[in-house]
């Protein structure tokens, strides 16, 4: 039986976080009343003409930067031509023969730890359309549709891999990785729901081994990495069976179903549509010199991939950690800022400390929390690091470390020293104190006390947590168990 | 009335003494626009023209006369392709019947900031596709000088405004040759700007890489006042040129070269006659024009001399592919989606596209649709579009040749004065197409609008028919990029010394 090989190539779509248009000074802010953020331009109405929004194309030189592209110095804006209702000029402004981005690559590890680079073919610059709307149109006779144009124009930024991916995992990964450069360039929100991230999948299969393609088939607008995974899975199997079965696979557009996880046949090649494209006549070549090239280089944050090695060369973070600490922008200023206000201790050992709270508890309430970025967590990497410092300073224990980080999730107005002397939560050092609930819990556990005696350590674990919880956890755990040894041993 | 066929400067002078007030002016032009038999506008609103006469008087008697703008009170009636608040625009079609636009456009506001009074809209080819005005999907509009002859087009309800009378001034649109044209059929001047002079923010596309507004007005002086307050550099449209703003009449009357005299003002001045401009295919009367005017330069101690513009016929296969390729584009947001006319047939998506362009779009503008969308077509485009794209380069290198000979080149506009309407321009390479005829009838204006070049129009002389009427002949000039200013002072010694553009028509026959 043949062995079957997926080959998958991804089209992402990514909108540009811009305050205005590709072309027009509207807004782009998602969520308004429809049409309420059209601008003449985006209406297409007589006499208007576009004006590029600088911003984007800075965006898009960032892009560039970041995955190692070549920025094209003269790039073309052209016209796509079709009609659609959502299309308000009956042309959509892209890039086709000179995009503003050539090549460039990815990397990324897949979930068992291996490495993939994905090679980019191009990223362009186009607009967005607008919405059809067939629902919901209070007022309006059944069967009408509405157009809303408030997404018409928003800047959008089209990457395009070669077809390098060969399996679902794979794609899936790398629109993650790609979701999480983009982020992290600050050059798209992210925002899955509102689609400002968009993946069209290109699908063939063809026998192991084979050097040619099989025929294509794309899957357009899935936003959202678990549909991408489950849709190139599907359709894949789908393209196999139809070729075991003595079927041919039609070159077609397809559409993801996720409520039937299935894909259906939207329109075939014969239906594709001559899109005309021409060069933009409203719109001169864009130039773009060293000079804004090497400004846009300036301001480049640091890349992910650089901040993972950093985090493990500086710090000695574990792999593992460093990518915890270095997911997000967010995630990795939140840490810089806890390490910086905890000056007084082993750098390696107070990055430890740091990554793991936020793997542990801070992870977790984030998560709590929905939709809370490190940016906004009511803990901020000054009061963590109060926290922090009175942990190590040995004023109060673990466990009431993190009761405390809790109180303060729910109330960050509060001070951790406050807390703790409100609270009386101060460790007790006082060896005298210790000392009197060791006698106690060695005299009403004489049980325990033989079982120690001949040889079990899980008693001198239970009498540590007997004399703990008599401190209410303010005993220091090491000075209990010496007491309660050299008690014992004596 | 007695102001109907001054220039500018004669009526900016009656405003500045009293002799009239701007809204006295305001009304005049009104009245002669009211019931008028030419067809020259297809939009007047009174109340609107007079609030603003009224502002402008104002504003006159508040602001010393030396401080005062020279078009401050003046009126002018804008081509219908300039999308105004006050008046709806059409751009001669029914798909945009009554449509009102938001907006001025940036040359509306322009002449507005510069104190100038709107009349209406004038009538024009539909989408400024044509050469006749009979491309208007209202009404033709009729040349002055022979009421049965067409003005040319696409600006013809402009020239004819002008020309008649009806309005001091106008402004127009040139895509190939739709200032110049019309200018030259209705005698008048009217001068097509370097591409990227005047913002195109509020034209109603035609072909995006060669429309470009400018003046239509009875002098040179005319239009360098106005084509100073229209032209600047706007954000709005990205093909405008980033260059300050000039006065386009601080040449005028002066000498325009070291070695020029009082007598001899165009002396040392270098005139180029294209061979390929003074062919056989220009009528009798119109090479007789032509010579007589170019005596007339050459006494003012301008020198003539040949050059070559090799790839003059070449322009025009080039022209009918470009620029329908980009109307074909530009007209798609006609839809019926969002304004301008609907079907009232349309049962769903499909038919309401079809139905509704095919309904409200007239032949002309269909034919040009067909074929530029054609030639943009998978399979066609490198053939046709990217073709043209090269011949048009090499059309604008010839003029970049030849003006290392000359200054100026110089030559018809039209090959024939105005036909009958109806009829089609009588050229023996197009003798039995009318169609091809009046496409060929633009042959020497694509030049100047492929290659991005300034080019104006200006009365030179008549053509007497056997029915008794004098039909206008224009000389065109065509200048390097920029040299705007020169040319028009070129024009104006012209004028300084002929009288051709103080005629007027005798059309007390056709008067209403």
């Amino acid at each position: 039986m043949t062995t079957w090989e997926i080959v998958v190539g991804l089209e992402t779509h990514v909108q540009l976080k811009t305050r205005s248009k590709m072309f027009s000074p509207a807004p782009t802010a998602f969520g308004a009343k429809p049409n309420t953020q059209a601008h003449p331009i985006d209406l297409a109405l007589p006499g208007v003409l576009p004006s590029p929004n600088l911003g984007a194309i800075d965006c898009a030189i960032r892009f560039g930067l970041a995955v190692g592209g070549e920025i094209a110095r003269r790039s073309v804006f052209a016209r796509k031509n079709y009609f659609y209702p959502d299309l308000p000029k009956g042309y959509q402004i892209s890039q086709f023969e000179l995009p503003v981005v050539a090549g460039g690559s990815l990397s990324f590890c897949l979930s068992d730890g291996s490495e993939r680079t994905v090679q980019l073919t191009r990223a362009h610059l186009e607009e967005d359309a607008g919405k059809s709307v067939h629902e919901g149109l209070a007022g309006l006779a059944p069967q009408t549709s509405g157009i809303d144009l408030n997404r018409a124009g928003t800047p959008l930024l089209e990457i395009v891999t070669e077809p390098v991916m060969r399996s679902a995992q794979e794609a899936a990964a790398y629109a993650r990785a790609l979701h999480g450069l983009v982020t992290w360039m600050d050059i798209c929100d992210g925002n899955l729901q509102e689609g400002s991230f968009r993946c069209d999948a290109n699908v063939s299969v063809r026998p192991k081994g084979s050097e040619a393609f099989g025929t294509r088939c794309e899957i357009k607008n899935i936003n959202s990495f678990r549909f991408l995974e489950r849709a190139i899975e599907y359709e894949a199997a789908r393209q196999i069976e139809l070729i075991e079965s003595g079927g041919q696979v039609r070159q077609e557009t397809r559409l993801f179903d996720p409520d039937r996880d299935e894909t259906r046949s939207m329109r075939s090649k014969e239906d594709a549509h001559d899109y005309r494209y021409f060069p933009d006549p409203d719109l001169p070549t864009l130039l773009i010199d060293e000079k804004t090239i090497d400004q846009v280089r300036q301001s480049m944050p640091i890349l992910p991939e650089q901040a993972r090695l950093k985090l493990m060369e500086q710090f000695g973070l574990s792999a593992q950690d460093a990518d915890l600490v270095a997911a997000s922008r967010e995630a990795l200023s939140f840490f810089q800022k806890t390490v910086e206000a905890l000056p007084g201790l082993e750098p390696t050992k107070t990055a430890k400390l740091v990554a793991n709270w936020m793997a542990a508890d801070l992870s977790t309430f984030l998560n709590r929390s929905e939709g809370l970025g490190y940016g906004e967590a009511p803990v901020t990497p000054l009061l963590l690091a109060s926290l922090l410092q009175r942990l190590e300073d040995g004023t109060i224990s673990s466990k009431i470390a993190r009761e405390l980080f809790a109180q303060l999730w729910q109330d960050p107005k509060q001070t951790v020293d406050g807390l703790i002397e409100s609270q009386g939560l101060r460790q007790v050092q006082d060896t005298g104190q210790i000392d009197g609930w060791v006698a106690e819990v060695i005299s009403a556990n004489p049980k325990m006390v033989d079982e120690y005696k001949a040889g079990k350590d899980k008693a001198l674990n239970a009498m540590v947590g007997q004399v703990m919880k008599k401190s209410q956890g303010k005993a220091n755990p090491s000075a209990v168990t010496q007491a309660l040894k050299s008690k014992l041993d004596a | 009335m007695e102001f109907r066929f001054s220039p500018l400067s004669e009526l900016r002078r009656a405003l500045d003494s009293g002799m009239v007030s701007v809204e006295e002016l305001a009304q005049d032009y009104l009245a002669a626009l009211k019931n008028e038999p030419f067809g020259a506008s297809l939009a007047v609103a009174p109340e609107l023209t007079l609030k603003q006469a009224r502002y402008c008087q104002n504003l006159l008697e508040k602001t010393p006369p030396d401080q005062r703008s020279p078009l401050l009170g003046l009126p002018v009636i804008h081509k219908d392709v300039f999308v105004t608040t006050g008046w709806p625009t059409t751009a001669g079609s029914k798909i945009l019947e009554n449509y009102q636009s938001p907006f001025n456009a940036q040359a509306v506001d322009q002449l507005e900031s510069a104190g100038m009074v709107c009349l209406g809209k004038a009538n024009c080819d539909e989408f400024a596709m044509g050469s006749t005005n009979e491309h208007s999907a209202y009404k033709p509009a009729r040349n002055p000088w022979d009421t049965s002859r067409i003005p040319g087009g696409s600006s013809g309800g402009s020239a004819v405004a002008v020309a008649a009378g009806l309005a001091p001034a106008a402004t127009g649109t040139d895509t190939g040759g739709s200032i110049r044209q019309p200018a030259a059929m209705c005698g008048i001047t009217g001068i097509k700007p370097t591409y990227g002079r005047v913002s195109r923010w509020g034209l109603v596309a035609y072909a995006s890489s060669l429309d470009q507004a400018g003046p239509m007005a009875r002098t040179a002086q005319d239009c360098a006042w106005m084509l100073s307050a229209m032209a600047g550099f706007d954000p709005k449209d990205s093909t405008s040129l980033n260059e300050p703003s000039e006065d386009f009449a601080r040449l005028l009357g002066k000498p325009m070269t070291d070695a020029a005299s009082t007598e001899q003002p165009l002396r040392g001045l270098r005139l180029g006659m294209p061979s390929q401009y003074f062919s056989n295919q220009i009528s009798p009367a119109v090479a007789k024009a032509l010579e007589a005017a170019l005596q007339v330069l050459r006494g003012l101690g301008a020198e003539t001399l040949e050059v070559d513009l090799p790839r003059t016929e070449l322009s025009l296969p080039a022209y009918y592919v470009i620029a329908p390729a980009e109307a074909s584009s530009n007209l798609s947001r006609f839809d019926g989606v969002r304004y301008g006319h609907r079907s009232e047939k349309a049962t769903d998506l499909e038919s309401l596209y079809c139905l509704s362009r095919t309904e409200a779009f007239g032949p002309e503008v269909r034919r040009r649709i067909l074929l530029g969308s054609y030639v943009l077509s998978h399979g066609y485009y490198d053939a046709y579009y990217l073709q043209a794209q090269k011949v048009r380069r090499l059309v604008a290198m010839d003029f970049d040749r030849a003006f290392e000979h000359c200054d100026f080149i110089v030559g018809p506009v039209s090959p024939v004065t105005a036909w009958r309407l109806g009829d089609s321009p009588a050229l023996e390479a197009a003798k039995d197409n009318p169609l091809l005829a009046e496409y060929l009838s633009d042959v020497f204006t694509l030049g100047a609008s492929l290659s991005g070049l300034p080019a104006m129009s200006m009365p030179c002389g008549f053509e007497s028919t056997a029915g008794g009427h004098r039909l206008p002949v224009g000389l065109q000039l065509i200048g390097p990029r920029f040299e705007e200013a020169k040319m028009l002072a070129l024009a104006d010694h012209f004028q300084l010394a002929t009288n051709f553009h103080e005629q007027t028509p005798d059309f007390s026959g056709a008067q209403s």
